[in-house]
């Protein structure tokens, strides 16, 4: 069966900037995908080449197996980008009117409203919008051609917690609708929440391609930070049941499933420890465990 | 498949309108700027002759000024600004991720700026009848819209040009910057006679000379021209600034979109 999106060995060079350094990726139908990573990482440069806004350096794109600015693949996709604009003075139900005349089969407008939550706005002019509304309706956008394929790129970037709420809401509404949705985050939280299949992302490659059960089960621990008057060496670690480390000057940072035996351990060799700090493991922690090394 | 290319063709088309008319800026320097400076120019006696032992009034002289104007200023603010603001706004990103086909897209730009054109003709054609009491045949004035309808596809390149040359916030005063020294050095408001000699030479060049030429000649004005050169110089300004947007929307997008 045709993938409905596809990496082969894609890089992308800005310059001098490798954004992307050889990333493969096959998005089957009906997949609902998360692309997880910090700013930066690849995520939205991924995104545009499956898109077809940008062109590859090297390697290829497909969508549904056509090159992706072919108007019958762009007809079964719909997309939601960061840093995008729409006219400000058109109104909210004539603005998804507009783009579901892009779309062979569009949903009726009343269900885009509907989905998006948008009832109370649709006769508002864009330019009243709040950030929030805004979000929604550039979600609404996406959907309002019943795609089969729906790019989310970062859809709650901004959002307060409530908003956010009610907006992963909405977007798990139409995830039941059965629809291949790939969607970029930096919350593994917004991943584990929406997605099947999680893939991380950094620094131009991928490091990890998994359920987010798998993903977090990586990352189940804690974080153990302290300063200490000396810098640790690795000896000092040796037999402990961390799973990264880093050290700078004298500022630790340490990955574990058992903070406490690590942190008995330590106490028994003579380590001394000021500003210890245990924490749980977020999304930075997550890549400490999946590159054993900090983000920054 | 895809969607219906006429549908999407006029779905688009509304939406230009309704940007253009719900932004009064626009809509004000369309539809009534024409008609403040045909006031000011056209309704001093405006039965009495344009020029010594002519037979053309000047009502309907200026009218036929200030239509050539209308209709390039139409074209070159919609164009240059319209195209400006959506590419500071990013709405080019959207779109060009979308499935509409960018012919689409320029086409309907294309037809809300003939659409628009066409009215702010004919409410200057309408003030100009009972102000100025000008009475033309029916068919000059169709060939008053025919003749500036045709030959305003130059001024539509010239409007994709600077929109894709000019920023956002400076773009309406680039496209005043250029286009009134074009339009008072093409003599539409004011006798050529009455500005320096160089300009006097640049004059029966610029790209408003030919188009207000044409717009003369169907009152029986004796234009320097004949109407085929005066279409064969708005013709090479269409070539010319149609690879100048072409270079200008190359530039832009290759920062963008490759």
């Amino acid at each position: 069966m045709t993938a409905a999106a596809q990496l082969v060995d894609a890089t992308k060079k800005y310059g001098n900037l490798e954004a992307l350094k050889g990333v493969s990726l096959n998005i089957e139908i009906g997949e609902v995908v998360a692309m997880l990573g910090p700013n930066g990482a690849g995520k939205t440069t991924s995104i545009s080449l499956l898109l077809g806004l940008r062109k590859p350096t090297t390697g290829t794109a497909k969508l549904f197996g056509l090159n992706p600015t072919d108007r019958h693949a762009r007809s079964r996709a719909g997309v939601m980008l960061q840093e995008s604009g729409v006219p400000e003075v058109l109104k909210v139900s004539e603005l998804i009117d507009l783009f579901r005349s892009y779309y062979p089969s569009p949903m009726p407008t009343g269900r885009v409203v509907e989905l998006a939550g948008l009832e109370d706005k649709a006769q508002s002019q864009i330019r009243g919008l709040s950030g929030g509304q805004r979000q929604r309706l550039y979600f609404a956008l996406a959907i309002c051609g019943d795609p089969e394929l729906i790019f989310l790129d970062e859809p709650t970037v901004g959002l307060d917690v409530e908003s956010r709420r009610a907006f992963i809401q909405s977007i798990k509404g139409f995830i039941a609708s059965g629809k291949t949705i790939v969607l970029t985050t930096h919350y593994l939280e917004e991943a584990d929440e929406l997605a099947e299949r999680v893939v991380v992302i950094d620094h131009g490659l991928i490091i990890a391609d998994a359920s987010p059960d798998e993903i977090k089960a990586k990352v189940v621990g804690r974080k153990i930070t302290f300063s200490s008057t000396r810098a640790l060496t690795s000896a000092d670690l040796e037999g402990l049941p961390i799973t990264a480390s880093e050290i700078k000057d004298h500022h630790h940072t340490l990955m574990t499933a058992e903070p406490e035996a690590v942190l008995r351990e330590l106490f028994r060799r003579g380590v001394d420890i000021h500003d210890l700090e245990v924490t749980g493991a977020g999304l930075e922690e997550a890549f400490l465990s999946l590159t054993g090394r900090a983000d920054k | 498949m895809t969607a219906n290319y006429p549908r999407m063709l006029w779905m688009q088309f509304t939406a230009e309108f309704l940007k253009f008319w719900r932004v009064p800026a626009f809509a004000f320097f369309s539809l009534a700027l024409p008609l403040i400076i045909f006031i000011f120019f056209g309704l001093r006696d405006p039965t009495s002759p344009y020029a010594p032992g002519s037979s053309i009034a000047t009502g309907a002289f200026v009218m036929a000024s200030m239509a050539a104007y209308t209709v390039g200023n139409v074209m070159v603010f919609s164009f240059g600004i319209g195209v400006a603001v959506e590419r500071g706004q990013k709405q080019d990103v959207l779109l060009r991720a979308s499935p509409l086909p960018p012919a689409i897209y320029l086409l309907a730009k294309i037809i809300n700026a003939l659409v628009f054109s066409f009215l702010a003709l004919t409410v200057l054609f309408v003030f100009a009848h009972f102000a100025a009491s000008v009475n033309l045949a029916a068919t000059s004035w169709l060939s008053l819209i025919g003749r500036l309808l045709l030959g305003s596809l130059a001024f539509i390149m010239l409007g994709f040009a600077l929109g894709y040359l000019a920023g956002p916030n400076s773009a309406p005063a680039v496209v005043n910057v250029i286009y009134l020294p074009i339009a008072f050095g093409s003599g539409i408001f004011i006798p050529t006679q009455f500005l320096p000699d160089f300009i006097r030479w640049l004059s029966p060049y610029l790209p408003l000379s030919p188009f207000a030429q044409l717009a003369w000649d169907v009152l029986g004005v004796k234009t320097d021209r004949t109407v085929f050169s005066n279409f064969a110089l708005l013709g090479a300004y269409t070539i010319g600034f149609f690879l100048l947007a072409l270079w200008a929307y190359r530039r832009d997008t290759s920062l963008k979109f490759t």
